[in-house]
């Protein structure tokens, strides 16, 4: 088991032909993934490393009925109107690759999916996986080194920082550490899929017995997940990392991510580890240290968690 | 891009908001001579990207044209938060009656906008929102939707209007929200919008940002107003900032930039973009000195990396170079290790003698290694964590 994608997962690029989408096509591919089908509006029959190419995503899903999630990957002024155009189509999983996609955009595109019952992740997310079942995306890069850095475990990974999620797992796999699902969240301020959107499905997949997070400063997605942590409680423990300590002394200065930016009081990566400590998360002060709080909580929570699992 | 205040109200009264009649000037004289077409009391203002400039002395008032261009000498030229004064917006001085707060901003909270309003607005706004935050009210806009004619009624209500005032504060708002909308706005934020004595409603201040992802398809609105693209930031950018960033921009592929300079010895090279955020923490929490922060990620060229590199060698006072990436997933390792040596080799420096640390793990690593093997340079894999490269990257340069 893991989240939102497993075995079943049956995937289409959007911008399938643009130059990191036939990378990470040929990743996918090379791990396992089901691509079944690309779209590139006026790239109808073409073929990328051997998965047809489509005009429209209705015609792709005319011939692949069975896809159930879409890669978005198309410059950031036809991000909107490709995701509405994958919604529309039936897709119920929308992975945003997209960078720099405009915040109205972002906040159209969110909107939409939430009308139409459609789940998204990202926008600006460099992919998710299920380790040993399906790799999203560019996640891990080209397969074999995928593997390196992903084991198949009982680990789950949320993050706001693609690249940081990788060397966190590396990071896990190098102390013998698996990974139950990893999802990059992505790094702007307008996602269509929060820590405390996610939280809930990890606490019903029998497959995960702990949560990792990868916080950045800016935004409250830290500080609104403490907040319903200690409202409702939670089942398994949670290990988060919040980098970029350094903004808060610079407050206004944009550092990486477009959502990281410390405005006034809010965002700042002080508050966000205060306000998780307070609702039982444990913090790791370092980046190694992840590594070493996981080992203390699987060795203890072995026998316990599984009974309290959901 | 934030936007200067007399840009921002040349917006506003392309949408027919009523703004005070003004001038931005750049001489005293200009200054004196305008106060003069007024007539009676003026108001200047320095034009810095900066908040809260009242209080540190950048806007002030003139009796009389002579004071105006008294004003407009001790102003020009000088520094306000870090900023170089060198225009000045020079207005009729409003007689105010009330001044109210609009702002119209992102939620990501509710990933969607918000209108938020006050009857308290003015210089300590954000002392009002922070101790009485009931005296903010807000209003959640539909992303699709937007600001509805009733909403805005509703709102001027709420702010306690009536008669003609109320109207034209429901006008204004929708204008507003048109603006925000329509030029792709991340903040538009009026304060005050004041009510005079003699009743009019006018804009006194205009605060708009321009998201920056948007501007391939706003600059050619905003260059039919004179306003041009331009980066920006709390601080202006030092030259080493600026070069870096043309380095940036000089390809649209991948990035070898977002540069803020520091006063250390220690050069760094690092990625991507929460791995940057993670090094700089360590280097900072184990006593080291960058000379900058950087960020090299999302598969940019050799070419790139290497004029970005060779920025941070040639840098004053940088005696040893930290090159640490999180693994990679979308980068290429080689790709990073050519540029270094390219941009070495190119300066005289002898990689195999220069102090330099070098972790990075991923696509094409062993190309990487087979190239850093070749020039004798030590290297780093994905087995030594970030926080103990950026240890032995401090040592390095401590024992340099």
């Amino acid at each position: 088991m893991a989240i939102l994608i497993d075995e079943n997962t049956r995937v289409l690029v959007q911008g399938i032909t643009g130059r990191e989408a036939a990378t990470f096509t040929r990743s996918m591919l090379e791990y396992g993934t089901p691509v079944l089908a690309g779209v590139t509006p006026g790239k109808g029959g073409h073929s990328v490393h051997g998965v047809p190419v489509y005009d429209t995503v209705k015609q792709a899903l005319i011939k692949h009925p069975e896809i159930n999630t879409a890669i978005t990957s198309v410059p950031p002024l036809a991000a909107l109107d490709a995701v509405m155009e994958a919604i529309d189509a039936g897709i119920g999983l929308i992975n945003v690759f997209t960078e720099r996609i405009p915040r109205r955009d972002a906040c159209k595109l969110v909107e939409y999916s939430c009308m139409r019952g459609a789940r998204v992740i990202g926008p600006n997310s460099l992919g998710m996986c299920a380790p040993g079942k399906v790799k999203l995306g560019a996640i891990g890069g080209p397969s074999k080194e995928f593997q390196k850095a992903y084991l198949p475990g009982k680990v789950a990974i949320l993050s706001r920082s693609g690249g940081m999620m990788t060397e966190t797992a590396s990071l896990l796999a190098l102390h013998g550490i698996g990974i139950s699902t990893a999802i990059n969240i992505g790094g702007d301020p307008i996602i269509g899929s929060t820590f405390v959107e996610l939280l809930p499905l990890l606490a019903e997949d029998p497959a995960t017995v702990l949560i990792i997070l990868f916080c950045e400063p800016g935004t409250s997605s830290e500080e609104q997940l403490s907040d319903w942590v200690k409202e409702v409680g939670y089942s398994k423990p949670i290990i988060a990392f919040v980098a970029g300590r350094f903004v808060d002394t610079m407050p206004g200065m944009r550092f990486g991510h477009a959502a990281v930016i410390v405005e006034g009081n809010t965002g700042s990566a002080r508050g966000k580890i205060e306000a998780m400590c307070n609702a039982g998360i444990y913090v790791a002060e370092t980046h190694e240290q992840i590594a070493t709080l996981a080992k203390e909580l699987l060795g203890i929570s072995n026998s316990e968690i599984s009974s309290e699992a959901v | 891009m934030k936007l200067y205040e007399y840009e921002g109200k040349r917006i506003l009264q392309s949408v027919g908001v009523n703004i005070p009649e003004g001038k931005i000037i750049s001489t005293p004289g200009n200054a004196k001579q305008f106060a003069t077409e007024l007539g009676g009391k003026t108001i200047l203002k320095a034009q810095v990207l900066a908040t809260g400039r009242g209080k540190v002395g950048g806007v002030k008032i003139a009796t009389s044209p002579l004071e105006a261009e008294q004003i407009a000498t001790s102003l020009l030229g000088t520094q306000i938060k870090g900023y170089q004064v060198e225009k000045l917006l020079v207005e009729e001085a409003l007689d105010i009656k009330k001044e109210i707060y609009v702002g119209l901003t992102y939620d990501e909270r509710t990933k969607g906008r918000l209108l938020l309003a006050s009857e308290s607005g003015g210089m300590d706004i954000n002392e009002v929102a922070e101790k009485t935050p009931d005296k903010v009210k807000k209003v959640r806009l539909g992303s699709w939707i937007g600001l509805q004619p009733f909403q805005s009624r509703e709102l001027a209500f709420e702010l306690d209007l009536s008669g003609t005032q109320n109207t034209e504060m429901q006008s204004i708002l929708l204008k507003l929200w048109d603006v925000f909308e329509t030029y792709d706005a991340n903040l538009v934020e009026i304060n005050p919008l004041v009510i005079t004595q003699d009743g009019r409603v006018v804009v006194a201040d205009a605060h708009i940002e321009i998201d920056n992802d948007a501007l391939n398809r706003q600059s050619e609105r905003l260059s039919k107003l004179g306003i041009i693209d331009r980066d920006d930031n709390t601080r202006p950018p030092t030259p080493f900032e600026v070069e870096a960033l043309a380095i940036d921009k000089s390809d649209y592929r991948g990035v070898a930039g977002r540069v803020v300079e520091f006063p250390g010895n220690l050069g760094l090279l690092i990625g991507a973009g929460g791995g940057s955020l993670t090094i700089f923490d360590a280097i900072l929490r184990n006593g080291g000195k960058p000379a900058n922060y950087c960020e090299v990620g999302g598969n940019p060229p050799v070419s790139k990396i290497y004029r970005l590199c060779k920025l941070i060698l040639q840098k004053p006072n940088v005696n040893g170079l930290a090159v640490i990436t999180n693994v990679f997933s979308n980068s290429r390792v080689d790709f990073l290790a050519r540029a270094m040596i390219k941009a070495m080799l190119d300066l005289g420096i002898d990689p195999a003698t220069y102090p330099v640390i070098f972790r990075s793990a991923g696509a094409f690593e062993e190309d990487a290694y087979a190239i850093l093997r070749k020039y004798g340079v030590n290297y780093l894999g994905r087995e030594t964590t970030l926080d103990e490269a950026c240890k032995k990257a401090i040592e390095m340069v401590g024992s340099a």
